[in-house]
């Protein structure tokens, strides 16, 4: 199933819920600190999601685990229903600015009924690139 | 798989449509990047969501976009290069204007762009390179991490390099994660690399190669080591090579994983598992390994062919309670460490690109604060140029946003962009007319891509780089396939 999401890309997405059966939904606090309700389908990838609906969650590797930039903050009670990390993708989160206890990459949550009104907090513009002495970052 | 890159740019495209109007600012004023990389591009993002009425022009100094992600991103990282969809997207919106051949500081001038737009933007990275300053720096190959990288991604400037691969060992100095892409270069049996969009001088090269060993040379400890997890990795699993990791004090290292932040302990734990793992020597015929504590002394050479042939070092150890920035005290002891190659990955340095510009010389990035250049209203910089040569892909993203949220007050705040009109693209077209400059747009880039997709076909590549700046613009001129 994840196969067919990855060849897709966003197309699955994009298209509606087929019944109320399948609807999961799901709140982004965006980077201005906005609530930002979303009404997303079982088997929806997060990361596509949002950009269905405008939320600006970067996705610059588009699902492949090679970068970071579609990092969330995951509701503390969602956390754990979410399926373990593969060590790929904790590899990546190593990388994240500002990484917490409860982060995630969006484009490794896919919805179940399970994560029925989990709030989602987008990492705000921190400006630790622009203070002398800045935090090194490897490249 | 071409298909799927449409439907992805269409996403992308009209998820970049969908915009937020409350926070939106009406704004006309003129605005030009200097640099087509990920900085570049993520501050022209930024400023086209909160501004979609800014006129935006790109600049850039070789006929094709992306920066880094085309030359600095290893061939065999493809996954990395994906975001070039999502710049793409941002060239394409209509709103972006890519202007490629055209060389700011020489073509023309940041005066000239001054007077030609309301806001400059510097983001045209770091492409020189920082020196060991030891004896022996310019013997035969010795050579700098960036050349080399240039040399196998097929960087105009760096294509016509030849290297001597003929010795059995190689060092490189410095443990970052270009020093591991070049390991990894250097030692992936070629039956992998040429599936890559590897130049194809360098996987000829490659596959002539007699270097069997790389060394991997720190100053520092396990503890200080800024390649990354993902990286090290692939070294681990590297086909048809086995590996060292000489761990001098493992137990002092374990003690102090508690105090270190997850990153890090990640990465040091997995380095103490791989050092005392036997890699089986069966299918091995080549090794890298990595040396902790070693400052290059001098380098020594071959007086008759005036080529190196091994690395002085000192040995140090460190000292302080601070593990993360140890002083770094020399035994006095010396060590050579034979080799025929030496590569120096220590970073990278920005050049100003005019005298005017206020400029940090011992950094190697221009003066400025939250992305304003001192005492220049008006210009802005932002990536590797302003923050210097350290990142990923995703901290210059920030970068750029953050850049391009200052860029936006400063238009709201009527800082920049009052007064007279100006003029913009045309004038300085017409500047190019006359210096004899053909600028190459994005349309004219998307048929030299075409191009280098269709000879990749052939050698069953993703693409086939074309290294020479007049066959790019011919190419590129000649019309779309």
């Amino acid at each position: 199933m994840h196969l067919i999401l990855a060849v897709w890309s966003g197309e699955y997405e994009w298209q509606d819920p087929k019944s109320e059966d399948e609807v999961v939904n799901i709140t982004f606090i965006d980077k201005e600190g906005k609530q930002r309700p979303v009404r997303g389908k079982v088997g929806d990838n997060v990361l596509y999601l949002a950009h269905r609906y405008g939320i600006e969650l970067e996705g610059a590797c588009e699902a492949s685990l090679a970068c970071s930039t579609c990092h969330v903050y995951v509701q503390e009670e969602y956390y754990d229903k979410l399926s373990e990390p593969k060590e790929e993708e904790e590899d990546m989160l190593d990388m994240a600015p500002g990484l917490k206890p409860n982060s995630r990459l969006g484009c490794q949550i896919i919805l179940s009924h399970d994560l029925e009104s989990m709030v989602l907090k987008l990492p705000t513009i921190t400006r630790n690139f622009y203070v002398d002495g800045h935090v090194p970052q490897p490249h | 798989m071409w298909s799927r890159t449409t439907k992805n740019i269409k996403n992308v495209v009209s998820y970049f449509r969908t915009v937020n109007f409350s926070s939106q600012v009406v704004c006309h004023q003129k605005v030009c990047i200097v640099g087509s990389g990920p900085a570049g591009f993520y501050t022209a993002q930024h400023l086209l969501k909160n501004c979609p009425t800014l006129e935006i022009d790109m600049f850039e100094k070789l006929p094709v976009p992306f920066g880094l992600v085309r030359y600095g991103v290893a061939p065999d990282h493809p996954d990395v290069k994906n975001v070039i969809n999502t710049f793409t997207a941002i060239a394409k919106s209509g709103r972006l204007q890519f202007v490629g051949n055209v060389t700011v500081g020489k073509d023309v001038t940041l005066n000239d762009l001054r007077n030609a737009y309301d806001v400059v933007v510097l983001a045209y990275g770091a492409a020189q390179d920082r020196w060991l300053g030891i004896s022996g720096e310019n013997l035969c190959n010795v050579v700098s991490a960036r050349k080399f990288v240039g040399w196998y991604n097929g960087l105009p400037e760096e294509s016509h390099l030849k290297f001597d691969l003929d010795a059995e060992t190689a060092v490189i100095i410095g443990q970052g994660n270009v020093a591991l892409d070049i390991a990894r270069i250097l030692l992936t049996p070629i039956d992998m690399l040429k599936k890559t969009d590897i130049a194809q001088h360098a996987l000829e090269a490659l596959s002539q190669s007699k270097i069997k060993n790389v060394k991997i040379v720190g100053r520092r400890g396990p503890l200080q080591v800024a390649f990354t997890i993902k990286e090290l990795r692939e070294m681990i699993k590297l086909p048809g090579n086995s590996y060292r990791i000489h761990l001098e004090n493992p137990e002092f290292i374990d003690a102090c994983l508690p105090k270190t932040s997850r990153p890090r302990k990640r990465l040091t734990e997995l380095m103490l598992q791989s050092s005392s793992i036997k890699r089986s020597e069966e299918d091995s015929s080549k090794q890298w390994e990595l040396i902790f504590h070693r400052t290059p002394i001098k380098i020594v050479g071959d007086s008759n062919a005036n080529k190196v042939n091994g690395l002085v070092v000192g040995i140090n150890h460190l000292t302080g309670d601070d593990w993360e920035n140890p002083q770094v005290e020399d035994t006095g002891l010396r060590e050579t460490i034979p080799c025929g190659m030496i590569l120096k990955s220590i970073g990278y340095k920005s050049l100003p690109l005019s005298d005017e510009l206020p400029f940090d010389h011992a950094k190697g990035i221009i003066r400025q604060t939250e992305g304003r250049v001192e005492g220049m209203q008006g210009v802005f910089c932002s990536g590797w140029v302003a923050s210097g040569p350290v990142g990923v892909i995703a901290s210059t993203m920030q970068s750029g946003h953050d850049v391009g949220k200052r860029i936006i007050e400063d238009l709201k705040n009527g800082i920049v962009g009052t007064g007279t009109r100006k003029p913009g693209r045309d004038a300085i077209l017409s500047q190019l007319e006359a210096r004899n400059v053909e600028p190459v747009t994005f349309v004219e880039w998307e048929a030299l891509d075409n191009e280098e997709r269709e000879r990749g076909k052939y050698q069953k590549k993703p693409r086939e780089k074309i290294v020479d700046v007049r066959e790019m613009i011919d190419i590129a001129k000649k019309g779309q396939s």
